[in-house]
């Protein structure tokens, strides 16, 4: 179901440039995205008029604005909820929802792991700051025990949802994550995302530079190579700036070890294999976090599976093969009628 | 011991009838809305006008005997139009003493009250709190009693099909409809044919039904304890092809009507919630008309679906009851700020909080009409009965699609389980419903999102249109362009070209039509489910010669362009609601009228004795 390409106009990032002023903070890692997604868009095949971006309350939530495209400014969390009803009005469109940490996994957090178990195809940027930004600096779901925060001047209190464990818990389809300070890997990542049948669902790490300037600064290019691990199917999983680290499995218990290093081979090291029928390895890796580990980026999961509008829609072409089309005056009729003379 | 009759026994005497009510009381596991229903469609097939109230607790199995357990279908069946399911029993069927005990005092003296001897076990007695039995006192003299050891009747009817006691037993309802049949002359075919259609696969219960259904109305043909048999002729309806409808069967009938004579997908999307989910239900059922029924993770996810397929140019509509209404008026908020179409149905039930589930109320109107933060306003409208429901909510469709707007109608749980016969219309006498698409051909350059038509509706352009690239949203938008703008001035007057567009749409729906003087001393006004009350308390005070008229009211927002005037008219106004005066607040507030209202408030509609009682002391002089 995936949208029609047909005679296309050759489109560049500039016919997805709105004619609204960009509102963001200067230095706001939303640029850095917005600035991907209109690269990435004009490569796909689909035409303008076909892409529908959802968003709900937040910072991220501005998206739809700045994208030529039709789009949707929701309420607060409602925003997987509301490209919902798009893409089951329409599943030729190629619909996108932006979003943030507390609108989807806070306030929005019922719509966001429903929209993953039935596999609804769209496309979910989850741009993760680890704070509340447009309300001006509260902790989010996501932050970070013990963080001082507007809201937590003692601390914050609350253990943190890890997105990617929340995602894969709910068998997410396609699972990813991509860092707004690597725009190569995020261009990557949402080329990949774009081509899923079924939910795609990305979380970004996102520099927020007023309320959590640098929360995510140990993925940033200097520190990046021993501090991430890129993902590759079918590739063991090596890091470190001279590639000599890697992930070794003990038991079910990810470790990190160095090659040529008491005895640890390449063929040691953990295989990636995104394609898993189970979730059970792209969950592991989602519960590797700095600094214990290098944080994983990349696609975690993309399994095939049907996506919830095509099972939908073959129920209506089912009921249709069964019962014909619906003719209206024969339901009205349907039942014990009796005649009145 | 009853001695079987000879052969040669004189016919049994039929008295005629014009209007029997009848009620079926029982456990909630005894089968009495089965046994109801095909009472009910027996009397409708037969050519009656039917008007039904089933009564059921929250609970779907209660413990066995106990007093809140007792669900009840009560059945008003004529030879004239009826428009209500009849305020006091000529006839019930108690299936044990629970069910005596909480229907009794709806019976009239000298009604026929037929019992199931079996189930006044002493347990059962002491579960229903009886200290004696009643069957042995003198409490049940003043009424026809029927003592009918129907459990043992119905095991021995049933006992060659090779059905465990247990589930021999469960077909004791049919027995006692088959009872109720005969005594009051209902063809038997329809229930039968239900019964192979409904058993058919297993042609064990199929058989017991049957043989339970043809032993009961046996019984009443040969045991002589009933000394006579009554008839209610034909009623003269107008002529048509007819059927039987509950309110929720006709909204999910109005609804794929509504999006076929608009050439529109239908998507539904909803959560389930009494008294609502028969529509989602009966819905899912109807894919082949390019219904897409979505059952949602929760009341916001069903509204804000509904909200992105109309976005994406689907005829949409969520259905729900009070609880749900309130966790969507969020949402509601961005339909109205993105002036998109949609149809909110709200089963009213009674409240606040999960208050009465199973129980009517009719009091969420004002929560529809003012519900939501902001100035945010949106059409209301009710259906007066559950055959009303069709054309409401077609007509709700209408003028979502024209003015583009979410409409709210409203109905409540004692219109959505309701039934009565519906006069099926003609393809032709459904106006199609024409929405009109945005294209980059029609809109010259620069496509406008919020430029208004004549009804200032704005342009509905769907995603997959070339050229009509737009954003919509939550923040207040420009006039025109639709850009998100914070001007004050501009803030004002979208919020006036909000309020003036939904006002426009009193010049497109009718006049509120008043029944009796056109002017006089007093006017009964009413809204949605209490119309049939009203009507036959009027029209019996109107058939004693008082000067009343009455006018019950499908458009609650906006209202009738005449309703000030009709109510200019009348020296007194009495407004009886199931809530505690919304429609009055709204009236007075609207009209500076000093209306007086008639509240009750206890999960169960309007006796027409209750209104008619009112009518009495108005028009004698007595202060409320």
């Amino acid at each position: 179901m995936s949208a029609s390409s047909v005679e296309l106009d050759v489109l560049t990032a500039k016919d997805f440039a709105s004619d609204q002023e960009v509102r963001w903070c200067p230095g706001c890692g939303d640029y850095s995205i917005l600035a991907q997604i209109k690269k990435v868009l004009p490569t796909l095949g689909i035409p303008k008029e076909k892409y529908v971006f959802v968003s709900g309350i937040g910072c991220s939530s501005r998206f739809p604005y700045y994208v030529e495209t039709y789009g949707i400014h929701g309420v607060h969390g409602r925003a997987c909820a509301i490209a919902t009803g798009v893409k089951l009005a329409n599943p030729e469109l190629s619909v996108w929802v932006a979003t943030g940490d507390g609108d989807a996994l806070s306030i929005g957090g019922n719509h966001f792991v429903h929209m993953l178990r039935k596999n609804i195809g769209l496309k979910v940027l989850m741009f993760n700051n680890r704070i509340y930004g447009l309300t001006k600096g509260q902790y989010s779901p996501t932050t970070e025990l013990g963080k001082r925060t507007k809201s937590t001047p003692w601390g914050s209190v609350d253990r943190p949802f890890n997105a990617l464990s929340v995602a894969i818990g709910a068998e997410a389809t396609f699972v990813a994550r991509a860092l707004d300070s690597d725009p190569k890997q995020l261009c990557e990542v949402l080329e990949r995302a774009a081509r899923h049948e079924g939910t795609a669902f990305v979380e970004i790490y996102q520099n927020c530079v007023v309320f959590n300037d640098g929360a995510f600064e140990y993925s940033h290019k200097s520190q990046r190579a021993d501090n991430t691990l890129y993902l590759e199917h079918g590739k063991p999983m090596i890091f470190g700036k001279e590639r000599e680290k890697g992930i070794r499995l003990i038991g079910t218990h990810p470790e990190v070890v160095t090659v040529g290093k008491g005895g640890v081979a390449m063929d040691d090291l953990l295989v990636h294999d995104e394609r898993a029928a189970e979730p059970t390895l792209a969950y592991l890796l989602s519960r590797m976090r700095h600094p214990e580990f290098p944080e994983p980026v990349g696609v975690f999961r993309c399994a095939e599976e049907k996506s919830y509008e095509r099972r939908v829609y073959e129920q209506v072409e089912e009921a249709k093969k069964r019962l014909g089309e619906g003719d209206l005056a024969g339901l009205l009729q349907s039942g014990e009628a009796w005649e009145i003379t | 011991m009853v001695t079987k009759t000879q052969a040669v026994a004189q016919p049994i005497p039929i008295q005629e009838m014009e209007t029997v009510t009848i009620r079926f009381a029982g456990d909630s596991g005894d089968g009495m809305q089965l046994a109801g229903t095909q009472f009910s469609n027996a009397s409708a097939i037969f050519g009656n006008d039917v008007s039904t109230f089933p009564d059921f607790p929250a609970e779907i199995r209660a413990p066995a005997g106990t007093l809140f357990g007792v669900s009840g279908y009560q059945i008003n069946f004529s030879a004239r139009d009826i428009s209500t399911p009849g305020d006091r029993l000529d006839a019930l069927v108690a299936m044990n003493p629970a069910a005596l005990k909480t229907n009794l005092q709806d019976l009239v003296k000298g009604g026929i009250l037929i019992i199931n001897s079996d189930a006044f076990t002493d347990a059962n007695l002491k579960k229903a709190h009886y200290e004696n039995d009643p069957l042995e006192g003198e409490e049940l003299d003043g009424y026809q009693l029927f003592k009918i050891p129907i459990t043992k009747l119905t095991l021995e009817a049933v006992k060659d099909t090779g059905l465990t006691n247990k589930q021999a037993e469960r077909c004791k309802n049919l027995f006692a409809l088959g009872v109720v049949c005969w005594l009051f002359d209902r063809p038997l075919d329809p229930p039968l044919n239900w019964i192979h259609q409904k058993f058919g696969k297993t042609p064990a219960v199929d058989q017991a039904n049957t043989l339970a259904l043809k032993a009961g109305y046996a019984y009443g043909d040969i045991v002589e304890i009933f000394p006579v048999r009554y008839k209610v002729q034909k009623a003269s309806l107008p002529p048509g092809t007819y059927r039987r409808l509950t309110g929720n069967e006709a909204l999910s009938l109005g609804l794929v009507a509504a999006a076929r004579r608009a050439g529109l997908k239908l998507f539904y999307g909803s959560y389930p919630i009494t008294p609502a989910s028969e529509v989602l239900q009966e819905l899912s059922r109807h894919k082949n008309f390019d219904v897409i029924t979505f059952q949602a993770e929760d009341e916001i996810a069903a509204i804000s679906a509904v909200i992105g397929a109309s976005f994406a140019g689907c005829l949409s509509a969520t259905g729900t009851s009070g609880p749900g209404l309130d966790l969507k008026q969020e949402a509601i908020g961005l339909a109205v700020m993105t002036e998109l179409p949609m149809v909110i149905i709200n089963v009213q039930r009674g409240g606040p909080s999960t208050g009465l589930p199973t129980k009517t109320e009719q009091s969420d109107l004002l929560e529809a009409v003012c519900g939501r933060h902001g100035e945010c306003p949106l059409p209301v409208l009710a259906a007066l009965s559950p055959a009303d429901c069709f054309g409401m909510v077609f007509e709700a469709a209408r003028i979502a699609i024209k003015y583009m707007t979410p409409v709210v109608l409203l109905s409540d749980g004692y219109i959505a389980n309701g039934a009565e016969p519906w006069r099926i219309p003609g393809m032709d006498e459904l106006p199609g419903l024409h929405p009109t698409f945005a294209s980059a051909g029609t809109t010259g350059d620069g496509f406008q999102p919020y430029a208004r038509d004549e009804n200032l509706a704005r342009p509905w352009a769907l995603p997959g249109t070339p050229g009509l690239e737009h954003r919509v949203g939550g923040l207040e938008k420009k006039d025109i362009s639709g850009a998100v703008c914070y001007e004050p001035e501009n803030h004002q007057l979208m919020t006036e070209l909000r309020q003036k567009k939904v006002e426009g749409i009193a010049k497109d729906i009718p006049l509120q039509e008043v029944h009796g003087p056109a002017r006089g001393k007093l006017l009964v006004l009413g809204w949605g489910g209490t119309a049939g009350a009203i009507q036959s308390a009027c029209e019996a005070a109107q058939a004693k010669g008082h000067d009343v008229a009455w006018a019950t009211m499908r458009y609650l927002n906006p209202f009738p362009r005449n309703l000030g005037d009709v109510l200019k008219s009348y020296k007194k106004i009495l407004i009886p609601e199931l809530n505690a005066g919304q429609l009055l607040t709204l009236v007075r507030a609207r009209y500076l009228v000093d209306a007086e209202g008639l509240n009750k408030m206890q999960g169960r509609p309007f006796l027409i004795r209750e209104i008619g009682d009112r009518i009495e002391q108005i028009l004698r002089g007595v202060s409320s």
